[in-house]
C-alpha cells in the first residue's frame, strides 16, 4: 500500500470544543450533587433515591453521563491516536470504545428511570 | 568542571554511550558553549553545531541537564555538575550532539511560512499600522532552534503529523499578519486532530524557549479564531 502520511480530517476543533463544554456540564452536576448532599443532615438510601425521584434531576444526571461518555470518547481516542500506530488496530479500538459507550448510555437510562 | 557528553558515531559505534570529561576551567560568567569549544580542543571528535555564539542563529540547541536550551546563552554557573549534555530528544542523531532537523523543518514548511498576498506589489513596502505590527511581537522573534518542538511529547509521538510548537507559533505569525490574505486557508490547514489538536497545553515549549516566546498562547489564539469562525 502507498505509504504516505495523511492529515486533514477537519474535525479537530469540534471535539476540542466539545471536550471543554462537556467538562463544564460535569463540573455543574458534581457541584450540584455535592452541595445537595452537604445540605442534608443525614445521608442514606432514602435521601439518595429521593434526589433522583425528580425527573429534572434524572435528566440532569443523564446529561452529566452523556457529557462524561463523550468526554471520555475524545480522551480515549487521543490516547489511541498517540500510542497505537497501525490504522486498522486504531479503527478497531475506536469502534469497540464507541459501542461500549453506547451500551453505557442505554444502561444509564435504565438505571436512572428504573429505580 | 565535570561533563557527561552523549557520544555516537554511527560509522564506528554499535550504540550511543555517555563519555566523561574533566575540564580545568574557571567558569566565571562563561557560557556552556565556551566550555564545549575548549573540550573540543581536548578531543576534536566531539560533534556539535554552532555558529553565531550569541543566541541568534539557533544552531547549538541541545539537551542540557535534561532541559533543552542553547549552549551559547546558558551560563555555566547555573548548571549542576556533572553537566549532562545530550542531543535534542525525538530527532534522529547524525553524530554526537548533531541531530537531523529535516522533520522539524518539514513541519515548519507545511504551514507556508511566508506572506500570501495576491495584490500587485506596491511601489514601497506593504505598510501596517503600529497597532497591527504590534500583533507580531512575540511571534517573529523565533529563531527555529527546535528547543520547544523537541521538548513536546506530542511531537515525539507524532513527528510526521503534529506541526509542533515552533511551526504553530509561525503559523499564527502569518495568521496574525494583517497583510496576509490566506487566513481561511491557513486555518483550514490546521483544522485537524493531528496537525494542531495534538497540543494538550502542557507548556513544555514555553518552559524551554530560549527567546522566552509563548507558543501555547499562539496555539490558543489559533483555536480562538477557529471557534470565532464557526459560531
Amino acid at each position: 500500500m502507498l505509504n504516505r502520511v495523511v492529515t486533514g480530517a477537519h474535525y479537530g476543533l469540534r471535539d476540542w470544543l466539545a471536550q471543554r463544554i462537556t467538562a463544564v456540564v460535569m463540573v455543574l452536576f458534581t457541584v450540584f450533587v455535592a452541595v445537595y448532599l452537604l445540605l442534608q443532615p443525614t445521608v442514606g438510601y432514602d435521601v439518595w433515591t429521593g434526589l433522583f425521584a425528580d425527573d429534572v434531576v434524572r435528566s440532569f444526571a443523564l446529561l452529566f453521563l452523556l457529557s462524561l461518555f463523550y468526554h471520555a470518547w475524545i480522551g480515549v481516542r487521543d490516547i489511541v491516536m498517540d500510542y497505537v500506530k497501525p490504522a486498522s488496530v486504531r479503527l478497531l479500538i475506536h469502534v469497540a470504545v464507541i459501542l461500549a459507550l453506547l451500551l453505557y448510555v442505554i444502561w444509564s437510562v435504565q438505571i436512572l428511570w428504573g429505580v | 568542571m565535570k561533563f557527561k557528553i552523549y557520544r555516537y558515531n554511527p560509522d564506528t559505534d554499535v550504540s550511543p554511550y555517555m563519555q566523561d570529561y574533566d575540564l580545568k576551567f574557571e567558569a566565571g560568567d562563561a557560557m556552556l558553549l565556551d566550555a564545549l569549544m575548549m573540550l573540543r580542543e581536548q578531543d576534536d571528535s566531539i560533534g556539535f553545531r554552532k555558529s553565531c555564539r550569541e543566541g541568534v542563529c539557533g544552531s547549538d540547541a541541545m539537551n542540557i541537564n535534561g532541559r533543552n536550551g542553547l549552549a551559547c546563552v546558558t551560563p555555566l554557573s547555573t548548571l549542576k555538575q556533572p553537566i549532562e549534555i545530550r542531543p535534542l530528544p525525538g530527532l534522529p542523531v547524525i553524530r554526537d550532539l548533531i541531530v537531523d532537523m529535516s522533520q522539524f523543518f518539514k513541519q515548519y514548511h507545511s504551514i507556508k511560512p511566508y506572506l500570501v498576498n495576491n495584490d500587485p506589489p506596491p511601489e514601497t513596502e506593504r505598510l501596517q499600522s503600529p497597532k497591527d505590527r504590534a500583533e507580531l511581537d512575540g511571534l517573529y522573534e523565533c529563531i527555529l532552534c527546535g528547543c520547544c518542538t523537541t521538548s513536546c511529547p506530542s511531537f515525539w509521538w507524532n513527528p510526521d503529523k503534529f506541526v509542533g510548537p515552533a511551526g504553530l507559533l509561525q503559523a499564527y505569525r502569518f495568521i496574525a499578519d494583517t497583510r496576509d490574505q490566506a487566513t481561511a486557508e491557513r486555518l483550514d490547514n490546521l483544522e485537524d486532530p493531528y496537525r494542531l489538536f495534538r497540543c494538550h497545553t502542557i507548556m513544555n515549549c514555553v518552559d524551554v524557549c530560549p527567546k522566552e516566546l509563548n507558543p501555547t498562547e499562539a496555539i490558543g489564539k489559533i483555536k480562538d479564531m477557529m471557534v470565532k469562525r464557526i459560531v
